[in-house]
């Protein structure tokens, strides 16, 4: 084993990175697959942003960060998700709003009482030293409720994500998983911020899925390997950040930026030798 | 007063309050198979929703009778609605159809997984099973979505121009399928077609719609109606038409 993996688990904080982190990711790339496919991926973006200004205002009142994060950011995921679903034009519009006037506000607040200073660049970028012992442990229960409530609901979400109007017509409560997805959403968003930073997180949602979706054919198998592309490039991202000395979060995107390439050109070369195209999601 | 399956009274739909079909008064009984016919957006699919309570009625009310639930509705939607290059598997996207009987933590049981294959089956695709949705040719996809519309129905059947991609041989089959459904299974049918036969032969009611009813009575009297000469004169140019 080389000796900067040895000497990574040595450090306390970086194994704390390693847990909330990898169980983040796997969070994240779940429920990626059904906000894509739902074209709610600007409800993520939206929510990171939100997690911000919240945690840079929590930050700059000397409140807990977590505590006044997660209650505000499940708020706004309600709303961002009511502006999507009334389908009014400007839906996408509002979401903008709502984003970068909380950034807005964060920064403002950050400046006027401490000045601007380390902690929004790294609300900003995210960094693994942020994490408490305490933030730690709420992070694995709240990372495990996520991932227990997905797998025992994961057929009603399926079939809300394929098909709301069927769903709802044979008397599934198609509301209720459209609030579920988005109250686990905004769980998962408040507790990658911290590693990933409010600009870089939404990518762990977007990303995995995506790649994902370029080879596999079915819900189960986009659902599986985006949990496993996730998993990886958060581990070979955290790795390889620390061996170079890079910034975690944005080591981490590029790496699963990479992912994505590898698996647009396997689809490419498939489509191209078999001569049957793949098609693919947009 | 006996109490139907389905009553509207003096229901009216739109979207945003602008109203697109209204003054509706019709009942539905049980083994009922009513065709509902129409130019294009004259509120067909509109009214369909109404009736799944997916859009709110503007005014009236879909009063359901003799213990009828949602749960009980099997839904066709029409094909336009659907996502296209969706990633799921045939066998996923049918087996969805049983969900409406599952518990509320929904696990698939063997009998779903057997009604699931018998309707694949019956449509015709059980070969295509772990084929992707988003891999097949249209009237392939509306084989797949009626197999899991019949997962889902155990006393009623709604649904939306299901012969649109079907090659015609296989558009014959789906109305004997739908006439077996109605004969044998007692299943009550609610359709919109515009195919001549299906609504002349097949239905026992007709409800004919141009942003209000302009007809609902038995087929008999429908045909004896001025409304029916729409659908005889009209016949061939309606059956390419159907969007
Ligand atoms: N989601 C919608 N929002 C606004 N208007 C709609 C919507 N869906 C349909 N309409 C309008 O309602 C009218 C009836 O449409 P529809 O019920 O689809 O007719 P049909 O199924 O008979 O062809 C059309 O004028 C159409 O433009
Ligand atoms: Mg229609």
């Amino acid at each position: 084993m080389p000796n900067f993996i040895v000497d990574f688990f040595k450090y306390d904080f970086l194994i704390r990175a390693l847990l909330v982190g990898l169980t983040v990711s796997l969070s994240a790339s779940l429920l990626g697959v059904s906000l894509v496919l739902k074209r709610y991926s600007m409800i993520g973006d939206g929510l990171s942003h939100v997690g911000f200004g919240s945690l840079a205002i929590a930050t700059a009142l000397g409140a807990s960060p977590m505590i006044v994060t997660l209650p505000v950011v499940i708020l706004a995921a309600f709303l961002l998700l009511r502006i999507s679903e009334s389908g009014k034009i400007r839906g996408d519009a509002a979401i903008a709003m709502i984003s970068t006037g909380s950034m807005a506000a964060g920064v403002l607040f950050i400046s006027v009482t401490s000045g601007v200073n380390t902690d929004i660049y790294n609300y900003m970028f995210g960094s693994i030293l942020s994490m408490s012992e305490s933030d730690v442990v709420l992070s694995l229960i709240l990372s495990a409720i996520v991932l227990t409530l997905y797998s025992l609901f994961y057929h009603k979400i399926f079939a809300v994500t394929f098909d709301e109007n069927f769903a709802r017509a044979t008397g599934v409560n198609a509301g209720a998983y459209n609030s579920l997805l988005a109250v686990l959403s905004a769980v998962t968003i408040v507790l990658g911020m911290r590693i990933m930073g409010a600009l870089l997180i939404s990518s762990l949602i977007i990303f995995p899925a995506l790649t994902a979706m370029r080879l596999m054919k079915s819900f189960r198998s986009v659902t599986l390997t985006a949990a496993i592309i996730s998993g990886l490039c958060f581990l070979i991202g955290l790795f390889s950040s620390y061996a170079l000395a890079l910034p975690t979060g944005a080591t981490i995107v590029c790496v699963n930026i990479l992912a994505f390439i590898l698996f647009s050109a396997i689809s490419f070369l498939k489509s191209n030798l078999t001569g049957k195209s793949v098609k693919q999601q947009p | 007063m006996k109490s139907s399956l389905i009553r509207c009274e003096d229901l009216s739909f739109g979207y945003d309050a602008r109203r697109v079909v209204g003054d509706l008064n019709f009942s539905i009984n049980q083994g009922d198979y009513l065709a509902i016919v129409g130019e294009n957006g004259s509120g067909k699919t509109t009214l369909l929703k109404g009736l799944l309570n997916l859009i709110k009625p503007l005014s009236g009310q879909v009063i359901m009778g003799q213990g009828l639930e949602y749960k009980n509705i099997g839904y066709l939607p029409q094909q336009s609605q659907v996502q296209r290059g969706f990633p799921a598997s045939v066998k996923e996207v049918v087996l969805s159809g049983c969900l409406n009987r599952t518990a509320f933590i929904p696990r698939y049981s063997k009998q779903d997984r057997r009604r699931a294959k018998n309707q694949m089956e019956r449509m015709g695709i059980l070969k295509l099973s772990q084929s992707s949705y988003r891999d097949l040719s249209g009237g392939q996809q509306q084989r797949v979505l009626l197999a899991r519309a019949l997962c889902a129905a155990d006393r009623m059947m709604i649904m939306d121009e299901p012969a649109s991609g079907l090659d015609p041989l296989v558009s014959h089959e789906l109305y004997a399928l739908i006439r077996e459904l109605n004969k044998e299974d007692n299943m009550t049918i609610i359709i919109v077609s515009h195919d001549i036969h299906c609504v002349l032969r097949d239905a026992s009611h007709v409800l004919h719609l141009k942003g209000e009813q302009l007809f609902y009575g038995s087929r008999e009297d429908y045909i004896d109606s001025e409304y029916s000469h729409y659908l005889l004169a009209g016949h061939t140019e309606c059956v390419v038409a159907e969007n």
